[in-house]
């Protein structure tokens, strides 16, 4: 098959179920998600406070600055920890996400080794503040919390920065899941439109089959050369687990869960997607209308979580 | 809402917006294309008399004014010139009449004027007038003997009352027989003879009239009114050349008066002189589509868009194709699926593109952007909080654009100095944008974002700017409301973008190399399942269960 015959690409497409933006805005964004629980995700205060009231693991918080004039008072509060993380609590995209991962002399040292003054951390921050990364403009805080300290079964397949585990649940079910890998392009962040590469997992096992970069498919990271395909996700259940309940609780009927697996505490709910993008499919090679449709043709949705992850075990695998 | 409904609403906010615009263009003449022109007539009545110094009355018969009672035209416009008379539009069964009344006038002699702006009218609807019999003329013995043998022989060659009254005229024309001569006697001019016709149909009880008018179309001057025979057949008129009995009006005929009363009446003049003149002209389709609307109904020219004065008439014209603008900017990120910095961005940027030209519009938006970028990054070091940044980079674009204007007006390009309906907000929020997107994804994505914006805003230019569209839009502004239901179905769009065939081009291929070696030994399962990939696998329990 021709990739340049855009008849032909577009009928696969539609066979494999590929859903677009227009359909997932459409049909499961605008349908599924309802507008007053958009703040639950958007908001990553609010989403850490429901998960921490749910019992569901998170970052711990180290200081959330809502006024310019707590920027100065921020210094003291995190003297005593040598890494953590500043992010715009409605960034979008993994903008503004600071990484910090120690300190020379008076300056930050970021994930990419940079340093940085007090000058510019506070800066950023108060850009930060007045809205510069969150949707619409909005006059947003900041969150300062723990900074993940990955798991090294993504030593070899990470480059600076913290790979983190997408799983799109609808209604409930987990649906499509990735892990996505930072690279040397995407300068740490875990988003694949900067760079990163995603690569598919098959939900009944948690192993890694097919990688995306770009829109490309890959079997190696382009930094380390590493295989990132046949990879275990260590603690997978527990995962699954993590992503049906994240999906209760935010109220979305179509939302995407990014986890991170800490090297000791296990895996943490990092954020909720209301928007996920649409890449998943390409690193599944496999389309998410095949799947949803099977969710939508369910008589009656399940209560309990345990009995929606068998059903995804027993109906969503990616080869 | 469910589909149906919203197809259902969109068809009928569509129906509506077209109708408007088909009765419009139909009904009310509105020109499609613009720069059409239409003709226009003049026509002016003299009347000249002279006057005996004691009070006078004049009466002129004029052409009825009802939207759709004349077969081909239409006046617009009427004006009188009554020189200290007073003025009085009489309006009876018969006709329409101006009566010019004046205690004492001695001059000698007296002209009085009127005047009447004609376009063409196809909407011709025949008024419900009860036909009247015109008054039995006084007949000798030897005259009624021979209009009886005049009426035997045309019964006899006749079906109804419109073929009976044709073989009547027809009596009265060309080489006539002794009967004619005899009845007609010396009534010899067209006049007298149409008024015996009416007067012998009205012994028959056939009801029928004079009208008089003149073809418009001829470009002769001193069009003089000729009298038309107009027969009623419990249906309509019927009208008859007296000259040659030939039925129908002619082409471009303008009906002058319908009244039995003769078209000019001097009270103190018993021979006045009426002349008319025809002065044919060009003018503006819409202006007189617009005044024909002000005649025909007053309510839709005051609520429309031409009611309003000129200068915010062409505000409108802008302002109107700003959805057109955003509509293409619907289907270029929905359909096409183009990204741009800000959704409607490159809307505004097309807007003020229509006021410079193109080429020079795009050469200072990338010199007043390029030069905020630069400024911006200046501003980078001094750490300024956002809104503050903003506001100092807005008063710098002002300041840059007043600068190009000032240097390029130096340099006589007087094309720089349009750079201020440039949109300085947008602008600054441009830059602003960009500088972001430079720090965050590096030049090469910033560079390529805003020549794609600028590429968007160019396409929206050229559709922005169509003359034809821009006409069509203003003169039938109900057309946005088709817009609007386009808008809302492909709001419902769900299928894809071409650009997601691009980016997902690969995945189709792959998935179908796939797919195929698969599909071979047993397509049957394939085809009723659907979903090969998701169906095998886990049915035979292929993959063990992670711990």
């Amino acid at each position: 098959m021709n990739r340049w015959n855009l008849w032909a690409v577009a009928k696969q497409l539609s066979a494999i179920g590929l859903v677009g933006l227009n359909r997932r805005n459409a049909e499961y964004v605008l349908t599924h998600n309802q507008r007053k629980y958009y703040p639950r995700v958007d908001d990553k205060l609010i989403t850490k406070n429901m998960a921490i009231a749910q019992g569901l693991p998170v970052p711990e918080l180290y200081a959330v600055i809502r006024e310019e004039h707590e920027i100065d008072e921020l210094h003291a509060k995190i003297k005593t920890r040598e890494t953590f993380v500043v992010k715009p609590a409605h960034g979008s995209g993994g903008d503004g996400i600071l990484v910090i991962t120690g300190r020379k002399g008076n300056r930050y040292r970021r994930s990419n080794g940079q340093l940085m003054t007090h000058d510019e951390f506070n800066h950023h921050i108060s850009n930060a503040l007045s809205g510069l990364y969150s949707l619409g403009g909005q006059a947003d805080h900041v969150l300062v919390e723990y900074c993940v300290q990955f798991d090294p079964i993504f030593d070899h397949v990470s480059f600076r920065g913290v790979p983190d585990v997408r799983i799109i649940t609808f209604k409930g079910y987990p649906v499509m899941s990735m892990i996505r890998l930072p690279t040397r392009m995407s300068d740490g962040k875990a988003n694949l439109h900067q760079g990163a590469i995603g690569v598919g997992i098959d939900i009944p096992t948690g192993i890694t089959c097919r990688g995306v970069f770009g829109n490309e498919l890959v079997k190696e990271h382009p930094d380390t050369e590493h295989s990132i395909i046949d990879l275990q996700i260590p603690r997978w259940d527990e995962l699954l687990m993590i992503a049906a309940k994240s999906s209760d609780l935010s109220g979305l009927g179509y939302v995407g869960v990014d986890i991170v697996l800490d090297r000791d505490l296990g895996p943490m709910i990092l954020e909720l997607n209301a928007r996920p993008g649409l890449a998943i499919q390409i690193a599944n090679g496999q389309g998410l209308a095949l799947r949803l449709r099977k969710i939508d043709a369910l008589a009656s949705l399940a209560k309990d979580p345990l009995e929606r992850i068998a059903f995804s075990k027993a109906n969503f695998a990616t080869v | 809402m469910k589909k149906v409904q919203l197809y259902l609403l969109a068809f009928v906010i569509a129906a509506v917006g077209l109708s408007g615009a088909f009765y419009k263009w139909q009904v009310l003449s509105f020109p499609l294309t613009p720069n059409k022109e239409v003709e226009v007539w003049t026509v002016q009545a003299r009347a000249e008399f002279d006057t005996n110094g004691r009070a006078n009355t004049v009466m002129l018969q004029i052409p009825n004014r009802t939207p759709g009672s004349q077969p081909f035209f239409g006046i617009i416009e009427e004006t009188f010139i009554s020189r200290g008379y007073g003025q009085n539009i009489d309006k009876d069964r018969g006709g329409r009449a101006v009566e010019w009344t004046i205690r004492r006038d001695s001059a000698k002699p007296r002209v009085l004027y009127y005047r009447a702006t004609i376009v063409r009218d196809q909407n011709y609807s025949e008024g419900s007038t009860i036909p009247r019999v015109a008054a039995r003329p006084e007949l000798d013995e030897p005259e009624q003997a021979a209009l009886n043998t005049i009426f035997e022989t045309v019964k006899s060659e006749s079906a109804d009352i419109a073929s009976f009254a044709r073989a009547f005229v027809r009596r009265f024309t060309g080489d006539m027989d002794d009967d004619a001569r005899l009845l007609l006697g010396a009534a010899d001019s067209a006049e007298d003879r149409a008024k015996f016709v009416i007067g012998a149909l009205g012994i028959r009880n056939i009801p029928a009239r004079i009208i008089h008018g003149f073809v418009l179309g001829d470009p002769s001057s001193g069009a003089t009114l000729k009298p038309y025979v107009q027969v009623h057949n419990e249906e309509k008129w019927i009208t008859l050349d007296i000259e040659t009995a030939a039925v129908g009006l002619p082409e471009d005929f303008l009906v002058w008066s319908t009244s039995e009363r003769p078209t000019l009446e001097v009270g103190s003049d018993k021979r006045p002189m009426l002349e008319f003149s025809v002065q044919r002209n060009l003018s503006d389709a819409i202006a007189m589509a617009k005044r024909r609307t002000e005649v025909r109904d007053e309510a839709l020219i005051r609520y429309s868009l031409l009611s309003l004065p000129l200068d915010k008439q062409a505000l409108y014209q802008i302002l109107l194709m700003v959805p057109v603008g955003a509509f293409v900017m619907l289907i270029l990120r929905n359909i096409i699926g183009l990204k741009s910095f800000g959704t409607f961005m490159p809307v505004l940027v097309a807007l003020a593109f229509a006021h410079t030209d193109l080429l020079s519009g795009v050469l200072l938006f990338t010199l007043v952007v390029t030069l905020g970028l630069l400024a911006r990054f200046v501003m980078e070091k001094l750490k300024l909080l956002l809104v503050p940044r903003l506001t100092a980079v807005l008063i710098l674009v002002i300041l840059l654009m007043c600068m190009v204007s000032v240097v390029s007006h130096q340099l006589n390009l007087e094309v720089g100095l349009s750079i201020a309906l440039f949109p300085m907000v947008i602008m600054t929020m441009t830059i602003e944008r960009l500088s972001i997107a430079w720090d965050e994804r590096g030049p090469t994505y910033a560079i390529k974002q805003g020549v794609g914006s600028l590429i968007v805003a160019i396409l929206c230019y050229f559709v922005m700017a169509w003359p034809a569209l821009k006409h069509l839009i203003f003169v039938f502004p109900e057309l946005l409301l088709v817009l609007f239901a386009m808008t809302l179905l492909l709001g419902r769009y769900s299928g894809y973008r071409l650009t997601e065939l691009f980016r997902f081009g690969p995945l189709a291929v792959d998935t179908a190399i796939r797919a195929a070696p698969i599909a071979a030994p047993n397509a049957a399962p394939i085809a009723s399942g659907g979903a090969p990939a998701d169906s095998g696998p886990s049915a035979s329990g292929a993959h063990k269960e992670s711990p």
